[in-house]
């Protein structure tokens, strides 16, 4: 019993840094799928008068991945709700040559921008047609969506520097009866501080261990599963290498962190 | 004979600054038994702190075993207090120990073997008659009993010097009877320097003993 609740304060806060750590990861990775969701969805199409080649195109600039040639018929369909009448017009006139860009990333405002004029840079394109109304609407959102996850980054961050500094003073008051006393019977300064190193490190292993079985669950539960499926993305909830490679090693450097604070701080009382 | 303490013109005081022994002298004789005495106040708790090098003269210079403490390192204050046994006026027990765990401190920081380690706890238990308890903490017992522990705890490396800050202040004649056996003992039997605070010398006593008495900022012998 007694042992149990030495440990349980600092397994507490550990593991509470753990899990806001391993959400935020979560999180991040869901707005990573979800841009890999947008970007396979999203893509440039260029108006040719000849044919294009495919290499020359790709070295244009780096952001574009791939190059496909549409039918002719089919692109006028596909445009007609998403473009200006004149530019249909325009297009059946000419009958040219279609291309559909397929981007590598999710492309900021400005990378649009800049793949535009790179494209038309080209004499050989005559139109550029990027969607940049509707590409701004879903990047605004995705900013937002950020924004809202770095705010939260940030208080959790903010939440658990004050857990772990409760934690250090009471540690502090827990620990420096004991190592004065060792160190008044001549115990050096490794001596005085291994007990609290092994307790740092033992906790951190209680805590990761927790984290893990926590997060194992977790990925593996039917209903969160199914909340990712709806959003229409796949994310990994919990990588049990990498992840709890990660976990242990945040919550051991945590731990020793504090323990070698304390062990600095620590001076004899007379 | 040789100096185990060599006192000379030091002054002692705590961050306040308010000087509390002044220019005193003061040496003793390696394997004597010496008694300190002095009013509640007068600084005795406070000379003995500087003895074992936690309170540093700010003036004059003060060698204990050989080394002067007054400019001593981390290191070489280590090594001379793991051949000094203290029983702290408070007793200075560690809370989240066991008796048995307690005593064995000294032991476990000269790097004893286990079973060495285990036969004296066994043995000093046996001489304070806290057999029993060995497996209590420092709060199941009572003053007096943790006194003994102190005491226990202060023999177990078989120090060359004992320092003891009123080992006898909670303890009925009985128990005060142990205690002072068990020092008795240890001059005796180890040629061990035993220095005690007391405001009490047992009328009984039948050692050859130097008195030493605080008063007004200086140590005066009184025998
Ligand atoms: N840690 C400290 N910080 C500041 N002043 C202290 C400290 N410890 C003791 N003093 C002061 O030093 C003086 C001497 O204290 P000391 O403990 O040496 O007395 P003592 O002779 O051992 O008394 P007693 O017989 O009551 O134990 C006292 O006036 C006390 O107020
Ligand atoms: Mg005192």
């Amino acid at each position: 019993m007694r042992s149990i609740k030495n440990h349980l304060s600092l397994v507490i806060a550990l593991l509470s840094i753990l899990f806001s750590m391993q959400i935020f990861i979560i999180v991040d990775r869901s707005l990573e799928a979800y841009k890999e969701n947008l970007v396979s969805n999203y893509s440039v199409i260029i108006v040719s008068q000849k044919r294009l080649i495919r290499d020359e195109i790709l070295g244009i600039n780096t952001i574009i991945s791939d190059m496909k040639e549409l039918e002719p018929n089919n692109v006028v369909e596909r445009l007609n709700s998403g473009m200006d009448k004149k530019n249909i017009e325009f297009l059946k006139l000419t009958l040219p040559k279609f291309y559909k860009l397929s981007l590598a990333h999710y492309p900021t405002p400005r990378e649009i921008e800049r793949l535009t004029r790179d494209l038309m840079n080209n004499p050989l394109i005559v139109k550029v047609e990027n969607f940049s109304h509707m590409h701004d609407i879903t990047y605004k959102l995705l900013l937002l969506f950020k924004a809202v996850v770095s705010v939260f980054a940030i208080s959790i961050f903010i939440v658990t520097s004050l857990l772990i500094f409760k934690e250090l003073k009471i540690w502090q008051f827990k620990h420096t009866e004991r190592m004065n006393i060792m160190g008044l019977f001549g115990a050096p300064v490794w001596l005085r501080s291994a007990v609290l190193f092994r307790l740092a490190i033992v906790d951190a292993l209680i805590s990761s261990g927790l984290a893990f079985g926590l997060f194992d669950y977790l990925s593996s539960n039917l209903f969160i599963l199914e909340q990712f499926l709806n959003i229409g993305i796949s994310v990994v909830i919990f990588n049990p290498i990498d992840d709890f490679i990660l976990l242990l090693s945040v919550s051991l450097a945590l731990s020793i962190l504090l323990a070698s604070l304390i062990v600095l701080g620590h001076k004899e009382e007379v | 004979m040789d100096k185990v303490i060599i006192a000379k013109e030091i002054s002692l005081s705590y961050s306040n600054n308010e000087t509390i022994i002044n220019k005193a002298n003061i040496s003793i004789d390696s394997g004597s038994f010496v008694f300190i005495t002095g009013a509640s106040g007068s600084g005795k708790s406070t000379l003995l702190k500087s003895f074992y090098g936690a309170l540093r003269p700010h003036q004059g210079s003060l060698i204990v075993g050989g080394v002067e403490l007054k400019k001593v390192s981390a290191k070489k204050l280590n090594f001379l207090r793991r051949h000094i046994g203290i029983v702290f006026q408070d007793y200075k027990l560690v809370k989240e120990w066991t008796i048995e765990k307690n005593i064995m401190l000294p032991l476990i920081i000269n790097g004893y073997d286990k079973s060495v380690t285990k036969a004296q706890v066994d043995t000093l238990l046996k001489h304070v008659r806290l057999k029993h308890q060995l497996g209590k903490y420092p709060r199941e017992l009572s003053g007096g009993e943790q006194q003994r522990v102190a005491m226990a705890r202060a023999l177990a490396h078989n120090p060359i010097m004992i320092l003891a800050d009123e080992p006898t202040g909670n303890l009925d004649d009985y128990s005060s009877q142990l205690i002072w056996n068990l020092l008795e003992g240890a001059h005796a039997q180890l040629k061990t320097t035993v220095i005690v605070v007391t405001h009490h010398i047992p009328a009984s006593f039948n050692v050859d003993y130097k008195h030493f008495h605080i008063e007004y900022g200086s140590i005066n012998a009184v025998n």
